[in-house]
């Protein structure tokens, strides 16, 4: 079931990941800040891949950066509908860009999720990252996602064992997000060894891209990440940067994705 | 007396028994299950497969009976509060002094049975989160007892308000660690313990203080705190040769409710009521009442009724009670309710502070303020039944830790 969905979900991340580089993930929070610019500036640094973080009063899995711009979203009045209408007018403005929503249960299922998966598809998302639905709560909002078209991306963790993989890649599509490190965002990276090996062992099982992330904060790491992974999400790095420089944040964004994206897509020598 | 009976709340839908819940991926019908992250997941599985271990495993039983006995002081008296039953003026009133117990509440019952868990899974480190501090007073003093570390996570505007409980954590050993993030009480400290686990979970065994999170936390939090039922149950048959006809027990997240209500689930003619905290009013939004003024969600690994808005996002819970203002119940509640085999209602912080002085003058028992909401229910329902009939209400815990709080709404310097 997992092969089926792998293959038969082929839209903008697909094509994104085809390219003959590694991918740039960029994670930032929606209503941190002035958000269409920093997205803006998120492509025009040359990030592959755009995560639009839906913020959350309780981002159990998030550190301190993320937990914060959560707080500052929704202290600005950030709802469900802003949310929608910022991915509406970035796929009007970015064709191509795959965008991805990614956060937690509630809001999601809120409305149903029938409602949320028909909001991504008429809004343009790719595809859909939510941290607490495990494969075991699939059917909270994967089957409705899918029947729209929209990959469901599930997390693997140094905890997910051989045993367990299989179920994590039943109906995962679009790439599979690798969390490095057993923690929360934002925090310390893993070793690049232990990195490469999960990858590897994670790719013996699938096709899907691997993107690997949390705790990646400069070119060299997101470099090395590139030698072995499909793609390297970075966040919380990002989301500092609006904490520091608020609703002008969009020019330092541009040029630290653009270090990024320098870094991961030479990475390989390719570039 | 397995069926359930024709009660005018009792939905048509018809099941053999709702004591079988839940079903093998956690559910209790559509609540419940294990919304936790990938990280987790492994363990929450472990954790599962430790529990059924356990459940089989006579060893394991009698050591918890072991320390039930011993250590807790069980089985808690079965009392009849003669005074209360006439100051009221109608059904008796029997009380299950949980209170009773070492460490003033009924909280120690489940962290016995999950420090035990957390030692034959070999885990080193104890967390575990706390709102009035009960549950963290009961965790430090178990991990005290087995020699284990022990981090608690506590909201800082409730450790501001239960000082007491901070320093007995401490005197026991504990680390604890305020928590400034959101509303600074209950689920910030949840959030923050489950941090803590996702960061360590090599070593660390998160005793939960409810019978909520992910599956299975809920089951094996009521099958701990069920000893209340099962000795309830048997001392009233003993002492009156009958059954209670009502039940009465606050809810937080609703392990003492549980642990009462679930030995008593398939007796039909024992109607049930549980007590949420009404805080200000549940006109506004000032209010710890999740299924009486919440909706369903998924919230700390588990979906049930939450206190939450349009989009989602939780909204704090008030009450004068740091044990109830929790935005969210244990998912087993959510079922029973929806099932009807449970009734819900809610007290406010003015009721349950005047069945706090109530019980304080007619029976010489000062109550912790969230039973004092069970009390209070008492008090309406009692009224309102016949003297030969009998209310059994769970007083889960010992009022000292409250004593502040009530001389600050009483107007009283101290």
């Amino acid at each position: 079931m997992g092969r089926r969905w792998e293959t038969a979900l082929t839209n903008r991340l697909s094509t994104t990941f085809a390219k003959p580089h590694p991918a740039l993930v960029c994670f930032i929070t929606a209503g941190d800040g002035d958000t269409a610019a920093n997205l803006d500036a998120l492509v025009a640094g040359g990030a592959d891949v755009i995560e639009l973080g839906m913020p959350f009063t309780d981002p159990m899995a998030d550190g301190p950066a993320i937990q914060n711009a959560n707080i500052r979203s929704l202290g600005a009045g950030t709802t469900t509908a802003t949310i929608f209408a910022l991915a509406s007018a970035f796929r009007a403005r970015h064709p191509d860009v795959p965008l991805v929503l990614m956060g937690y249960a509630n809001p999601m299922v809120r409305r149903g999720p029938e409602w949320f998966a028909q909001a991504c598809a008429a809004a343009g998302i790719d595809g859909v990252i939510c941290v607490d639905i495990p494969p075991e709560e699939d059917d909270a909002l994967g089957p409705h996602l899918r029947a729209r078209g929209i990959a469901p991306i599930r997390l693997a963790t140094p905890t997910t064992d051989a045993a367990r993989l299989p179920a994590v890649l039943d109906g995962s599509a679009g790439f599979l997000y690798y969390v490095s490190v057993a923690g929360i965002t934002g925090k310390q990276q893993a070793d690049i060894a232990s990195i490469e090996t999960n990858v590897t062992r994670i790719k013996q099982s699938t096709d899907l891209p691997v993107a690997v992330g949390f705790g990646v904060r400069t070119p060299e790491q997101a470099a090395g990440i590139a030698k072995v992974a499909d793609g390297v999400v970075v966040g919380s790095a990002l989301i500092d940067l609006v904490a520091e420089h608020g609703a002008n944040a969009a020019p330092h964004i541009e040029v630290l994705t653009r270090s990024l994206a320098d870094a991961v897509h030479s990475a390989r020598g390719s570039a | 007396m397995n069926a359930p009976n024709s009660d005018r709340t009792m939905p048509p839908a018809k099941v053999n028994s709702f004591r079988n819940q839940p079903d093998s991926r956690g559910h209790f019908g559509d609540y419940g299950g294990r919304y936790v992250a990938e990280t987790l997941m492994p363990l929450v599985l472990d954790l599962e497969r430790e529990y059924r271990a356990a459940q089989a495993d006579p060893a394991f039983q009698a050591e918890f009976d072991d320390l039930l006995e011993h250590y807790v002081g069980r089985p808690s008296p079965l009392y009849f509060a003669e005074r209360l039953t006439e100051a009221l003026g109608g059904a008796q009133v029997w009380f299950k002094r949980d209170e009773l117990n070492h460490t003033g509440a009924h909280k120690i019952n489940n962290c016995i049975g999950q420090i035990l868990l957390a030692i034959r899974m070999g885990k080193t480190r104890i967390i575990a989160e706390t709102g009035a501090g009960q549950h963290g007073v009961a965790t430090a003093t178990v991990c005290a007892r087995f020699g284990l570390p022990c981090v608690i996570y506590m909201g800082a505007t409730d450790v501001a308000r239960q000082q007491p409980n901070v320093f007995r954590m401490k005197l026991l050993g504990a680390e604890v660690v305020p928590v400034t993030s959101g509303a600074a009480t209950l689920k910030d400290a949840m959030n923050e313990g489950l941090r803590d686990w996702v960061a360590n979970v090599h070593d660390t065994f998160y005793i939960i203080g409810t019978a909520a999170g992910p599956h299975p936390y809920p089951e094996l939090v009521r099958d701990f705190q069920s000893v209340i039922g099962k000795e309830a149950r048997a001392q009233m048959l003993a002492r009156t040769g009958r059954l209670p006809d009502l039940l009465v027990a606050a809810i937080g997240g609703g392990s003492n409710a549980l642990g009462l209500f679930h030995p008593f689930l398939d007796d039909a003619d024992v109607k049930m009521l549980g007590v949420e905290a009404a805080g200000y009013g549940l006109d506004g939004d000032q209010h710890a009442a999740s299924l009486l003024g919440g909706f369903p969600g998924v919230l700390h690994g588990n979906k049930t009724y939450l206190l939450q808005d349009e989009d989602g996002q939780i909204t704090e819970g008030h009450s004068i009670s740091a044990g109830l203002d929790y935005p969210g119940i244990g998912p087993e509640h959510a079922w029973l309710k929806d099932m009807g085999r449970v009734e819900y209602t809610a007290v406010t912080d003015d009721e349950a502070l005047d069945a706090f002085q109530l019980l304080c003058r007619t029976e010489g028992i000062i109550p912790a303020l969230e039973p004092s909401h069970a009390i209070a229910a008492v008090a309406k329902r009692a009224k309102e039944m016949d003297r030969d009939q009998i209310i059994l209400a769970n007083l889960c815990g010992r009022g000292d830790k409250d004593i502040f709080t009530v001389a600050e709404k009483l107007g009283v310097e101290m």
